[in-house]
Protein backbone atom coordinates (compact mmCIF):
# COMPACT_ATOMS: atom_id res chain seq x y z
CA UNK A 1 0.00 0.00 0.00
CA UNK A 2 1.51 3.30 -1.02
CA UNK A 3 0.38 6.35 0.81
CA UNK A 4 0.44 10.03 0.01
CA UNK A 5 -0.57 12.89 2.24
CA UNK A 6 -4.32 13.05 2.64
CA UNK A 7 -4.73 16.58 3.86
CA UNK A 8 -2.90 19.92 3.70
CA UNK A 9 0.19 20.12 5.81
CA UNK A 10 -0.37 21.28 9.34
CA UNK A 11 1.08 24.62 10.29
CA UNK A 12 3.88 22.82 12.02
CA UNK A 13 5.76 22.16 8.81
CA UNK A 14 7.56 25.46 9.33
CA UNK A 15 8.39 27.13 12.63
CA UNK A 16 5.13 28.41 14.07
CA UNK A 17 4.91 32.17 14.64
CA UNK A 18 2.99 31.64 17.82
CA UNK A 19 5.86 29.55 19.01
CA UNK A 20 8.37 32.29 18.29
CA UNK A 21 8.81 33.01 21.95
CA UNK A 22 9.47 29.36 22.64
CA UNK A 23 11.67 29.20 19.57
CA UNK A 24 13.89 31.96 20.85
CA UNK A 25 14.56 29.79 23.88
CA UNK A 26 15.80 27.10 21.55
CA UNK A 27 17.91 29.36 19.28
CA UNK A 28 20.84 27.04 18.69
CA UNK A 29 18.60 23.99 18.48
CA UNK A 30 17.23 25.24 15.19
CA UNK A 31 20.58 25.06 13.44
CA UNK A 32 22.24 21.70 12.68
CA UNK A 33 25.95 21.63 13.55
CA UNK A 34 28.41 21.57 10.64
CA UNK A 35 29.34 18.05 9.58
CA UNK A 36 32.86 16.95 10.39
CA UNK A 37 34.30 14.86 7.58
CA UNK A 38 37.55 13.23 6.51
CA UNK A 39 40.36 12.17 8.80
CA UNK A 40 39.19 14.33 11.73
CA UNK A 41 36.08 12.23 12.26
CA UNK A 42 37.68 9.21 13.93
CA UNK A 43 39.90 11.18 16.39
CA UNK A 44 36.87 13.30 17.34
CA UNK A 45 34.77 10.22 18.12
CA UNK A 46 37.63 8.54 19.98
CA UNK A 47 38.06 11.69 22.07
CA UNK A 48 34.31 11.91 22.78
CA UNK A 49 34.14 8.31 24.02
CA UNK A 50 37.36 8.62 26.03
CA UNK A 51 35.99 11.76 27.71
CA UNK A 52 32.88 9.81 28.71
CA UNK A 53 35.05 7.06 30.21
CA UNK A 54 37.01 9.63 32.23
CA UNK A 55 33.79 11.32 33.38
CA UNK A 56 32.45 7.98 34.60
CA UNK A 57 35.67 7.22 36.45
CA UNK A 58 35.61 10.68 38.01
CA UNK A 59 32.14 9.99 39.40
CA UNK A 60 32.96 6.50 40.63
CA UNK A 61 36.55 5.44 41.29
CA UNK A 62 35.56 2.24 43.10
CA UNK A 63 36.47 0.08 40.12
CA UNK A 64 40.00 1.46 39.96
CA UNK A 65 40.60 0.68 43.63
CA UNK A 66 38.96 -2.74 43.69
CA UNK A 67 40.71 -3.81 40.51
CA UNK A 68 44.04 -2.88 42.11
CA UNK A 69 43.64 -5.63 44.71
CA UNK A 70 44.37 -8.56 42.41
CA UNK A 71 47.58 -7.17 40.84
CA UNK A 72 48.72 -6.09 44.29
CA UNK A 73 48.27 -9.69 45.50
CA UNK A 74 50.16 -11.06 42.50
CA UNK A 75 53.09 -8.75 43.22
CA UNK A 76 52.96 -9.10 46.98
CA UNK A 77 52.44 -12.85 47.30
CA UNK A 78 53.51 -14.48 44.04
CA UNK A 79 56.23 -11.93 43.28
CA UNK A 80 57.78 -11.78 46.75
CA UNK A 81 57.70 -15.57 47.15
CA UNK A 82 59.23 -16.37 43.77
CA UNK A 83 61.86 -13.69 44.29
CA UNK A 84 63.02 -15.66 47.36
CA UNK A 85 62.73 -19.02 45.59
CA UNK A 86 64.89 -17.85 42.69
CA UNK A 87 63.22 -20.66 40.71
CA UNK A 88 62.79 -18.68 37.52
CA UNK A 89 65.92 -17.53 35.67
CA UNK A 90 65.61 -13.82 34.89
CA UNK A 91 69.16 -12.86 33.91
CA UNK A 92 70.00 -11.43 37.29
CA UNK A 93 66.95 -9.21 37.57
CA UNK A 94 64.97 -9.60 40.82
CA UNK A 95 61.88 -11.66 40.00
CA UNK A 96 59.59 -8.98 41.38
CA UNK A 97 61.04 -6.48 38.89
CA UNK A 98 60.67 -9.05 36.12
CA UNK A 99 57.08 -9.77 37.13
CA UNK A 100 55.82 -6.19 37.52
CA UNK A 101 55.45 -5.38 33.76
CA UNK A 102 53.69 -8.72 33.28
CA UNK A 103 51.21 -7.89 36.00
CA UNK A 104 50.61 -4.43 34.51
CA UNK A 105 49.82 -6.07 31.16
CA UNK A 106 47.66 -8.69 32.88
CA UNK A 107 45.58 -6.15 34.80
CA UNK A 108 45.07 -4.08 31.63
CA UNK A 109 44.05 -7.21 29.74
CA UNK A 110 41.58 -8.25 32.42
CA UNK A 111 39.83 -4.88 32.07
CA UNK A 112 39.75 -5.06 28.29
CA UNK A 113 38.82 -8.71 27.82
CA UNK A 114 35.44 -8.19 29.48
CA UNK A 115 34.70 -4.91 27.67
CA UNK A 116 32.33 -6.77 25.37
CA UNK A 117 30.01 -7.27 28.34
CA UNK A 118 29.72 -3.50 28.55
CA UNK A 119 28.85 -3.40 24.85
CA UNK A 120 26.14 -6.01 25.35
CA UNK A 121 24.82 -4.04 28.35
CA UNK A 122 24.81 -0.91 26.17
CA UNK A 123 22.93 -2.86 23.50
CA UNK A 124 20.33 -4.02 26.02
CA UNK A 125 19.94 -0.55 27.52
CA UNK A 126 19.64 1.20 24.16
CA UNK A 127 22.84 3.24 24.54
CA UNK A 128 24.60 1.39 21.70
CA UNK A 129 21.55 1.63 19.46
CA UNK A 130 21.43 5.37 19.99
CA UNK A 131 25.13 5.76 19.23
CA UNK A 132 24.72 3.71 16.05
CA UNK A 133 22.16 6.25 14.84
CA UNK A 134 24.66 9.10 15.14
CA UNK A 135 26.96 10.09 12.26
CA UNK A 136 29.64 7.76 13.54
CA UNK A 137 30.99 5.02 11.28
CA UNK A 138 31.05 1.68 13.06
CA UNK A 139 34.83 1.49 12.82
CA UNK A 140 35.04 4.89 14.54
CA UNK A 141 32.65 3.75 17.25
CA UNK A 142 34.64 0.57 17.86
CA UNK A 143 37.92 2.52 17.84
CA UNK A 144 36.44 4.98 20.32
CA UNK A 145 35.26 2.18 22.60
CA UNK A 146 38.61 0.40 22.27
CA UNK A 147 40.61 3.44 23.32
CA UNK A 148 38.09 4.25 26.05
CA UNK A 149 38.93 0.79 27.44
CA UNK A 150 42.57 1.79 27.01
CA UNK A 151 42.06 4.94 29.08
CA UNK A 152 40.68 2.83 31.91
CA UNK A 153 43.57 0.39 31.55
CA UNK A 154 46.16 3.19 31.61
CA UNK A 155 44.73 4.46 34.92
CA UNK A 156 44.83 0.88 36.21
CA UNK A 157 48.43 0.52 35.02
CA UNK A 158 49.36 3.74 36.85
CA UNK A 159 47.98 2.27 40.08
CA UNK A 160 49.94 -0.96 39.57
CA UNK A 161 53.12 1.01 38.80
CA UNK A 162 52.71 2.90 42.08
CA UNK A 163 52.18 -0.39 43.97
CA UNK A 164 55.26 -1.87 42.27
CA UNK A 165 57.32 1.19 43.15
CA UNK A 166 56.18 0.93 46.79
CA UNK A 167 57.31 -2.71 46.80
CA UNK A 168 60.76 -1.59 45.71
CA UNK A 169 60.68 -2.46 42.01
CA UNK A 170 63.29 -0.44 40.10
CA UNK A 171 61.24 1.31 37.46
CA UNK A 172 62.22 4.02 35.04
CA UNK A 173 60.79 7.49 35.54
CA UNK A 174 61.96 8.71 32.14
CA UNK A 175 58.94 10.65 30.75
CA UNK A 176 59.51 9.44 27.19
CA UNK A 177 59.63 5.82 28.30
CA UNK A 178 56.54 6.32 30.43
CA UNK A 179 54.82 7.78 27.40
CA UNK A 180 55.83 4.62 25.56
CA UNK A 181 54.26 2.60 28.38
CA UNK A 182 51.01 4.54 27.94
CA UNK A 183 51.01 3.80 24.20
CA UNK A 184 51.74 0.11 24.76
CA UNK A 185 48.97 -0.24 27.34
CA UNK A 186 46.56 1.67 25.09
CA UNK A 187 47.31 -0.54 22.09
CA UNK A 188 47.19 -3.78 24.08
CA UNK A 189 43.91 -2.86 25.73
CA UNK A 190 42.48 -1.68 22.43
CA UNK A 191 43.25 -5.09 20.92
CA UNK A 192 41.85 -7.13 23.78
CA UNK A 193 38.71 -4.99 24.03
CA UNK A 194 38.20 -5.42 20.28
CA UNK A 195 38.66 -9.17 20.72
CA UNK A 196 35.99 -9.01 23.41
CA UNK A 197 33.66 -6.92 21.23
CA UNK A 198 34.22 -9.36 18.36
CA UNK A 199 33.21 -12.26 20.59
CA UNK A 200 30.24 -10.19 21.80
CA UNK A 201 29.20 -9.73 18.17
CA UNK A 202 29.28 -13.50 17.72
CA UNK A 203 27.76 -14.81 20.95
CA UNK A 204 25.41 -11.83 21.56
CA UNK A 205 24.69 -12.58 25.24
CA UNK A 206 26.45 -11.62 28.46
CA UNK A 207 26.44 -15.12 29.92
CA UNK A 208 28.13 -16.66 26.90
CA UNK A 209 30.67 -13.87 26.71
CA UNK A 210 31.45 -14.17 30.41
CA UNK A 211 32.10 -17.90 29.95
CA UNK A 212 34.31 -17.41 26.91
CA UNK A 213 36.13 -14.49 28.56
CA UNK A 214 36.96 -16.62 31.56
CA UNK A 215 37.98 -19.51 29.32
CA UNK A 216 40.49 -17.47 27.30
CA UNK A 217 41.87 -15.11 29.94
CA UNK A 218 44.06 -17.60 31.78
CA UNK A 219 45.43 -19.30 28.61
CA UNK A 220 46.33 -15.84 27.27
CA UNK A 221 48.05 -14.97 30.55
CA UNK A 222 49.89 -18.25 31.13
CA UNK A 223 50.64 -18.59 27.42
CA UNK A 224 52.63 -15.37 27.48
CA UNK A 225 55.95 -14.22 28.90
CA UNK A 226 54.22 -12.38 31.76
CA UNK A 227 55.33 -14.83 34.48
CA UNK A 228 58.36 -16.59 33.00
CA UNK A 229 60.70 -16.34 30.01
CA UNK A 230 59.53 -17.90 26.76
CA UNK A 231 62.70 -20.04 26.66
CA UNK A 232 61.44 -22.03 29.67
CA UNK A 233 58.22 -23.02 27.92
CA UNK A 234 57.66 -26.31 26.09
CA UNK A 235 57.75 -25.97 22.30
CA UNK A 236 54.01 -25.89 21.74
CA UNK A 237 53.56 -23.18 24.37
CA UNK A 238 56.31 -21.12 22.76
CA UNK A 239 54.25 -21.15 19.57
CA UNK A 240 51.22 -19.95 21.53
CA UNK A 241 53.32 -17.24 23.09
CA UNK A 242 54.57 -16.06 19.70
CA UNK A 243 51.04 -15.49 18.38
CA UNK A 244 49.83 -14.01 21.67
CA UNK A 245 49.78 -10.19 21.56
CA UNK A 246 50.11 -10.15 25.36
CA UNK A 247 53.70 -11.43 24.98
CA UNK A 248 54.61 -8.45 22.80
CA UNK A 249 52.94 -6.08 25.24
CA UNK A 250 54.88 -7.55 28.16
CA UNK A 251 58.15 -7.51 26.19
CA UNK A 252 57.68 -3.80 25.38
CA UNK A 253 56.70 -2.94 28.96
CA UNK A 254 59.74 -4.77 30.34
CA UNK A 255 62.06 -2.97 27.95
CA UNK A 256 60.55 0.42 28.74
CA UNK A 257 60.04 0.08 32.48
CA UNK A 258 62.97 -2.00 33.73
CA UNK A 259 65.35 -1.71 30.79
CA UNK A 260 65.63 -5.38 29.78
CA UNK A 261 66.54 -6.31 26.24
CA UNK A 262 63.37 -6.06 24.17
CA UNK A 263 62.21 -5.76 20.59
CA UNK A 264 60.32 -2.47 20.74
CA UNK A 265 59.94 -2.09 16.97
CA UNK A 266 58.43 -5.53 16.55
CA UNK A 267 56.35 -5.16 19.73
CA UNK A 268 54.78 -1.87 18.59
CA UNK A 269 54.24 -3.18 15.06
CA UNK A 270 52.53 -6.37 16.26
CA UNK A 271 50.34 -4.49 18.75
CA UNK A 272 49.36 -1.90 16.13
CA UNK A 273 48.58 -4.61 13.57
CA UNK A 274 46.59 -6.62 16.10
CA UNK A 275 44.62 -3.49 17.05
CA UNK A 276 43.76 -2.74 13.42
CA UNK A 277 42.73 -6.36 12.95
CA UNK A 278 40.62 -6.23 16.11
CA UNK A 279 38.92 -2.98 15.08
CA UNK A 280 38.14 -4.43 11.65
CA UNK A 281 36.59 -7.63 13.01
CA UNK A 282 34.65 -5.91 15.81
CA UNK A 283 33.30 -3.29 13.38
CA UNK A 284 32.16 -5.98 10.99
CA UNK A 285 30.21 -7.73 13.75
CA UNK A 286 28.88 -4.67 15.59
CA UNK A 287 25.80 -4.56 13.39
CA UNK A 288 24.73 -7.99 14.67
CA UNK A 289 24.35 -6.47 18.12
CA UNK A 290 22.02 -3.80 16.81
CA UNK A 291 19.55 -6.21 15.20
CA UNK B 1 -7.35 7.33 4.80
CA UNK B 2 -5.64 8.01 1.57
CA UNK B 3 -3.75 5.53 -0.52
CA UNK B 4 -2.60 5.25 -4.04
CA UNK B 5 -0.64 2.89 -6.20
CA UNK B 6 2.47 4.92 -6.82
CA UNK B 7 5.64 2.91 -7.26
CA UNK B 8 9.11 4.18 -7.98
CA UNK B 9 10.61 5.14 -10.40
CA UNK B 10 7.37 6.88 -11.33
CA UNK B 11 8.24 10.62 -11.54
CA UNK B 12 5.30 11.46 -9.28
CA UNK B 13 6.59 8.99 -6.74
CA UNK B 14 10.07 10.48 -6.98
CA UNK B 15 8.65 13.93 -6.33
CA UNK B 16 6.69 12.57 -3.40
CA UNK B 17 9.83 10.92 -2.02
CA UNK B 18 11.74 14.18 -2.30
CA UNK B 19 9.05 16.15 -0.51
CA UNK B 20 8.51 13.59 2.23
CA UNK B 21 10.38 13.42 5.50
CA UNK B 22 10.23 9.63 5.30
CA UNK B 23 9.37 7.67 2.22
CA UNK B 24 9.27 3.87 2.26
CA UNK B 25 8.23 1.75 -0.63
CA UNK B 26 8.03 -2.03 -0.69
CA UNK B 27 9.97 -2.30 2.56
CA UNK B 28 10.44 -5.90 3.63
CA UNK B 29 12.52 -7.37 6.40
CA UNK B 30 12.73 -10.92 7.66
CA UNK B 31 14.42 -12.47 10.66
CA UNK B 32 15.37 -15.81 9.21
CA UNK B 33 12.22 -17.25 7.68
CA UNK B 34 9.94 -14.97 9.65
CA UNK B 35 8.77 -11.81 7.95
CA UNK B 36 8.78 -8.88 10.37
CA UNK B 37 7.89 -6.25 7.77
CA UNK B 38 6.07 -7.34 4.67
CA UNK B 39 5.85 -4.68 1.99
CA UNK B 40 5.40 -1.43 3.87
CA UNK B 41 4.75 1.67 1.75
CA UNK B 42 4.69 4.84 3.76
CA UNK B 43 5.08 8.56 3.36
CA UNK B 44 5.57 10.84 6.35
CA UNK B 45 5.16 14.51 5.57
CA UNK B 46 7.66 17.09 6.69
CA UNK B 47 6.54 18.78 9.90
CA UNK B 48 3.87 16.36 10.99
CA UNK B 49 3.65 14.13 14.05
CA UNK B 50 3.18 10.68 12.58
CA UNK B 51 2.20 7.73 14.74
CA UNK B 52 3.04 4.14 13.87
CA UNK B 53 0.64 2.07 15.93
CA UNK B 54 0.29 -1.60 16.57
CA UNK B 55 0.68 -4.42 19.06
CA UNK B 56 3.92 -6.18 19.99
CA UNK B 57 5.27 -7.87 16.90
CA UNK B 58 3.39 -5.70 14.43
CA UNK B 59 6.68 -4.65 12.78
CA UNK B 60 6.80 -1.09 14.11
CA UNK B 61 10.26 -1.31 15.63
CA UNK B 62 11.69 -3.13 12.61
CA UNK B 63 10.31 -0.41 10.35
CA UNK B 64 11.79 2.27 12.61
CA UNK B 65 15.13 0.45 12.64
CA UNK B 66 15.23 0.38 8.86
CA UNK B 67 14.42 4.09 8.72
CA UNK B 68 17.13 4.92 11.26
CA UNK B 69 19.73 2.86 9.34
CA UNK B 70 20.09 0.32 12.16
CA UNK B 71 18.94 -2.44 9.86
CA UNK B 72 19.85 -2.95 6.22
CA UNK B 73 17.11 -2.58 3.63
CA UNK B 74 17.23 -5.92 1.82
CA UNK B 75 14.10 -5.24 -0.17
CA UNK B 76 12.33 -2.02 -1.07
CA UNK B 77 13.50 1.52 -0.54
CA UNK B 78 13.67 3.90 2.42
CA UNK B 79 14.41 7.59 2.05
CA UNK B 80 14.74 10.27 4.70
CA UNK B 81 14.39 13.76 3.27
CA UNK B 82 15.44 12.35 -0.08
CA UNK B 83 18.51 10.49 1.24
CA UNK B 84 18.61 6.75 0.70
CA UNK B 85 18.81 5.03 4.09
CA UNK B 86 20.69 2.07 2.59
CA UNK B 87 23.30 3.99 0.64
CA UNK B 88 23.59 7.38 2.37
CA UNK B 89 23.59 6.30 5.98
CA UNK B 90 25.74 9.12 7.34
CA UNK B 91 23.64 11.76 5.58
CA UNK B 92 20.47 10.20 7.01
CA UNK B 93 21.89 9.95 10.52
CA UNK B 94 22.78 13.65 10.53
CA UNK B 95 19.08 14.40 10.08
CA UNK B 96 17.91 12.12 12.88
CA UNK B 97 17.26 12.39 16.55
CA UNK B 98 16.47 8.97 17.97
CA UNK B 99 15.00 7.88 21.28
CA UNK B 100 14.90 4.06 21.56
CA UNK B 101 12.33 2.12 23.50
CA UNK B 102 14.72 1.31 26.34
CA UNK B 103 15.70 3.93 28.91
CA UNK B 104 19.02 4.68 27.28
CA UNK B 105 20.48 7.53 29.31
CA UNK B 106 23.73 6.57 31.02
CA UNK B 107 23.12 6.49 34.77
CA UNK B 108 26.85 6.84 35.44
CA UNK B 109 26.91 10.35 33.96
CA UNK B 110 25.13 13.57 34.89
CA UNK B 111 22.29 14.80 32.75
CA UNK B 112 24.54 17.48 31.28
CA UNK B 113 27.27 14.95 30.44
CA UNK B 114 24.71 12.69 28.75
CA UNK B 115 23.61 15.51 26.47
CA UNK B 116 27.16 16.72 25.95
CA UNK B 117 28.19 13.30 24.59
CA UNK B 118 25.61 13.63 21.84
CA UNK B 119 26.70 17.19 21.11
CA UNK B 120 30.20 15.81 20.61
CA UNK B 121 29.24 12.89 18.38
CA UNK B 122 27.14 15.23 16.23
CA UNK B 123 30.16 17.54 15.85
CA UNK B 124 28.76 20.57 17.68
CA UNK B 125 31.69 23.02 17.72
CA UNK B 126 33.31 23.44 21.11
CA UNK B 127 32.55 27.20 21.25
CA UNK B 128 28.80 26.60 21.21
CA UNK B 129 28.64 23.17 22.84
CA UNK B 130 27.92 24.32 26.39
CA UNK B 131 25.24 26.78 25.27
CA UNK B 132 23.58 24.24 23.01
CA UNK B 133 23.56 21.61 25.74
CA UNK B 134 22.07 24.17 28.12
CA UNK B 135 19.30 24.98 25.64
CA UNK B 136 18.52 21.32 25.05
CA UNK B 137 18.24 20.75 28.79
CA UNK B 138 16.09 23.87 29.18
CA UNK B 139 13.81 22.70 26.37
CA UNK B 140 12.89 19.65 28.43
CA UNK B 141 12.85 21.40 31.82
CA UNK B 142 15.93 19.70 33.17
CA UNK B 143 18.13 22.73 33.84
CA UNK B 144 17.95 22.38 37.60
CA UNK B 145 18.65 18.64 37.53
CA UNK B 146 21.37 18.90 34.87
CA UNK B 147 24.27 18.25 37.22
CA UNK B 148 22.66 15.35 39.04
CA UNK B 149 23.58 11.81 38.07
CA UNK B 150 21.08 10.48 35.54
CA UNK B 151 20.83 7.33 37.64
CA UNK B 152 18.91 9.36 40.22
CA UNK B 153 16.31 10.60 37.70
CA UNK B 154 12.72 9.40 37.63
CA UNK B 155 11.47 7.56 34.54
CA UNK B 156 9.83 10.68 33.15
CA UNK B 157 12.99 12.71 33.69
CA UNK B 158 15.09 10.08 31.90
CA UNK B 159 12.74 10.22 28.94
CA UNK B 160 13.02 14.01 28.87
CA UNK B 161 16.80 13.71 29.12
CA UNK B 162 16.79 11.38 26.12
CA UNK B 163 14.72 13.94 24.30
CA UNK B 164 17.38 16.56 25.09
CA UNK B 165 20.05 14.20 23.77
CA UNK B 166 18.10 13.86 20.54
CA UNK B 167 17.41 17.58 20.24
CA UNK B 168 20.95 18.86 20.77
CA UNK B 169 21.85 18.21 17.12
CA UNK B 170 18.80 20.07 15.76
CA UNK B 171 17.41 17.01 13.95
CA UNK B 172 14.89 17.40 11.14
CA UNK B 173 13.33 14.05 12.00
CA UNK B 174 12.76 13.00 15.59
CA UNK B 175 12.15 9.26 15.89
CA UNK B 176 10.65 8.03 19.15
CA UNK B 177 10.14 4.33 19.80
CA UNK B 178 7.48 3.87 22.50
CA UNK B 179 8.53 7.08 24.31
CA UNK B 180 5.98 6.84 27.10
CA UNK B 181 5.97 3.13 27.81
CA UNK B 182 5.81 2.40 31.52
CA UNK B 183 5.41 6.06 32.52
CA UNK B 184 2.66 7.28 34.81
CA UNK B 185 -0.02 9.52 33.25
CA UNK B 186 1.56 12.74 34.51
CA UNK B 187 4.99 11.84 33.16
CA UNK B 188 3.42 10.74 29.86
CA UNK B 189 1.68 14.08 29.50
CA UNK B 190 4.89 15.90 30.40
CA UNK B 191 6.87 14.04 27.74
CA UNK B 192 4.24 14.70 25.08
CA UNK B 193 4.01 18.36 26.03
CA UNK B 194 7.75 18.76 25.55
CA UNK B 195 7.57 16.98 22.20
CA UNK B 196 4.70 19.21 21.08
CA UNK B 197 6.44 22.36 22.29
CA UNK B 198 9.70 21.58 20.53
CA UNK B 199 7.92 20.49 17.38
CA UNK B 200 5.94 23.73 17.29
CA UNK B 201 9.08 25.80 17.80
CA UNK B 202 11.37 23.98 15.37
CA UNK B 203 9.02 22.55 12.76
CA UNK B 204 10.73 19.19 12.97
CA UNK B 205 9.00 16.01 11.86
CA UNK B 206 8.16 13.51 14.58
CA UNK B 207 7.78 9.80 13.89
CA UNK B 208 6.56 7.92 16.93
CA UNK B 209 5.57 4.35 17.67
CA UNK B 210 3.19 3.64 20.51
CA UNK B 211 0.78 1.11 21.92
CA UNK B 212 -1.30 3.85 23.46
CA UNK B 213 -4.14 4.69 21.11
CA UNK B 214 -5.32 7.58 23.31
CA UNK B 215 -1.95 9.29 22.98
CA UNK B 216 -1.91 8.78 19.24
CA UNK B 217 -5.43 10.17 19.00
CA UNK B 218 -4.51 13.27 20.96
CA UNK B 219 -1.02 14.09 19.70
CA UNK B 220 -0.54 12.63 16.20
CA UNK B 221 -1.48 14.45 13.01
CA UNK B 222 -1.69 11.16 11.17
CA UNK B 223 -1.36 7.54 12.15
CA UNK B 224 -0.66 4.24 10.43
CA UNK B 225 -2.09 1.06 11.94
CA UNK B 226 0.36 -1.78 11.59
CA UNK B 227 -0.40 -5.44 12.08
CA UNK B 228 1.59 -8.54 11.17
CA UNK B 229 4.16 -6.60 9.19
CA UNK B 230 1.79 -4.60 7.02
CA UNK B 231 0.03 -1.26 7.23
CA UNK B 232 -3.69 -1.89 7.56
CA UNK B 233 -4.91 1.71 7.60
CA UNK B 234 -3.52 5.21 7.40
CA UNK B 235 -4.93 8.69 7.89
CA UNK B 236 -5.73 11.27 10.51
CA UNK B 237 -7.32 9.82 13.64
CA UNK B 238 -10.53 11.66 12.72
CA UNK B 239 -10.58 10.26 9.18
CA UNK B 240 -10.00 6.72 10.35
CA UNK B 241 -12.70 6.95 12.97
CA UNK B 242 -15.18 8.46 10.50
CA UNK B 243 -14.39 5.77 7.95
CA UNK B 244 -15.04 2.98 10.44
CA UNK B 245 -18.20 4.66 11.62
CA UNK B 246 -19.45 4.85 8.03
CA UNK B 247 -18.85 1.13 7.58
CA UNK B 248 -20.78 0.16 10.68
CA UNK B 249 -24.17 -1.34 10.21
CA UNK B 250 -25.67 1.01 12.76
CA UNK B 251 -24.22 4.55 12.43
CA UNK B 252 -26.10 5.47 15.58
CA UNK B 253 -23.40 3.62 17.53
CA UNK B 254 -21.49 6.88 17.74
CA UNK B 255 -17.92 7.80 16.82
CA UNK B 256 -15.59 4.87 17.44
CA UNK B 257 -12.37 5.25 19.38
CA UNK B 258 -8.98 4.65 17.80
CA UNK B 259 -8.96 1.33 19.67
CA UNK B 260 -12.15 0.41 17.80
CA UNK B 261 -10.52 1.48 14.54
CA UNK B 262 -7.56 -0.71 15.26
CA UNK B 263 -9.78 -3.70 16.05
CA UNK B 264 -11.72 -3.03 12.87
CA UNK B 265 -8.61 -3.27 10.67
CA UNK B 266 -6.54 -5.79 12.62
CA UNK B 267 -9.29 -7.96 13.99
CA UNK B 268 -9.90 -8.44 17.68
CA UNK B 269 -7.48 -11.36 17.93
CA UNK B 270 -3.93 -10.10 18.26
CA UNK B 271 -2.38 -13.42 19.17
CA UNK B 272 0.98 -14.26 17.65
CA UNK B 273 -0.18 -17.67 16.62
CA UNK B 274 -0.68 -16.66 13.03
CA UNK B 275 1.86 -17.55 10.42
CA UNK B 276 3.06 -14.02 9.96
CA UNK B 277 4.15 -13.46 13.54
CA UNK B 278 7.46 -11.66 13.55
CA UNK B 279 8.84 -13.96 16.19
CA UNK B 280 12.09 -12.10 16.72
CA UNK B 281 10.69 -8.78 17.84
CA UNK B 282 7.12 -9.60 18.50
CA UNK B 283 7.24 -12.29 21.01
CA UNK B 284 9.61 -13.03 23.83
CA UNK B 285 12.31 -10.46 23.03
CA UNK B 286 9.93 -7.58 22.50
CA UNK B 287 7.92 -8.32 25.60
CA UNK B 288 11.08 -8.71 27.66
CA UNK B 289 12.41 -5.37 26.39
CA UNK B 290 9.11 -3.70 27.16
CA UNK B 291 9.00 -5.15 30.66
CA UNK B 292 12.61 -4.20 31.30
CA UNK B 293 11.89 -0.62 30.32
CA UNK B 294 8.73 -0.56 32.40
CA UNK B 295 10.67 -1.97 35.32
CA UNK B 296 13.40 0.65 35.03
CA UNK B 297 10.93 3.52 35.02
CA UNK B 298 9.41 2.06 38.15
Amino acid sequence: MSVVPAAPLPASAEPDESAAATGSRFGLLLVPPPARTGWRLVPARVLALCVVELQKLRHDRTEIYTRAVQPALWLLIFGETFTRLKAIPTNGIPYLDYLAPGIIAQSAMFIAIFYGILIIWERDSGVLTKLLVTPTPRAALVTGKAFAAGVKAVLQAAVVIVIAALLGVSLTWNPLKLLGVVVVVLLGSAFFSCLSMTIAGIVLTRDRLMGIGQAITMPLFFGSNALYPVALMPGWLQVVSRVNPLSYQVDALRGLLIGTHSHLGTDFAVLAFATVLGITSASALLGRLAR
Amino acid sequence: MSTDGETLPDPAATASATAAAVYCTGLQYAFGRTKAVDGVDLSVRAGEVFGLLGPNGAGKTTTIRAITTLLPVPSGMVQVFGHDAARQKMAVRRLLGYVPQQLSADGGLTGRENVSLFARVFDVPRRERAARVEQALAAVDLTEAADRMAGTYSGGMVRRLELAQALVSAPRLLVLDEPTIGLDPIARTSVWERIAEVRAATGMTVLVTTHYMDEADQYCDRVALMHQGTIRALGTPGELKAEVRAQRSDPADGLPSLDDVFRHYAGSTLSASTGNSTGKEGEFGDVRRTRRTASRVG
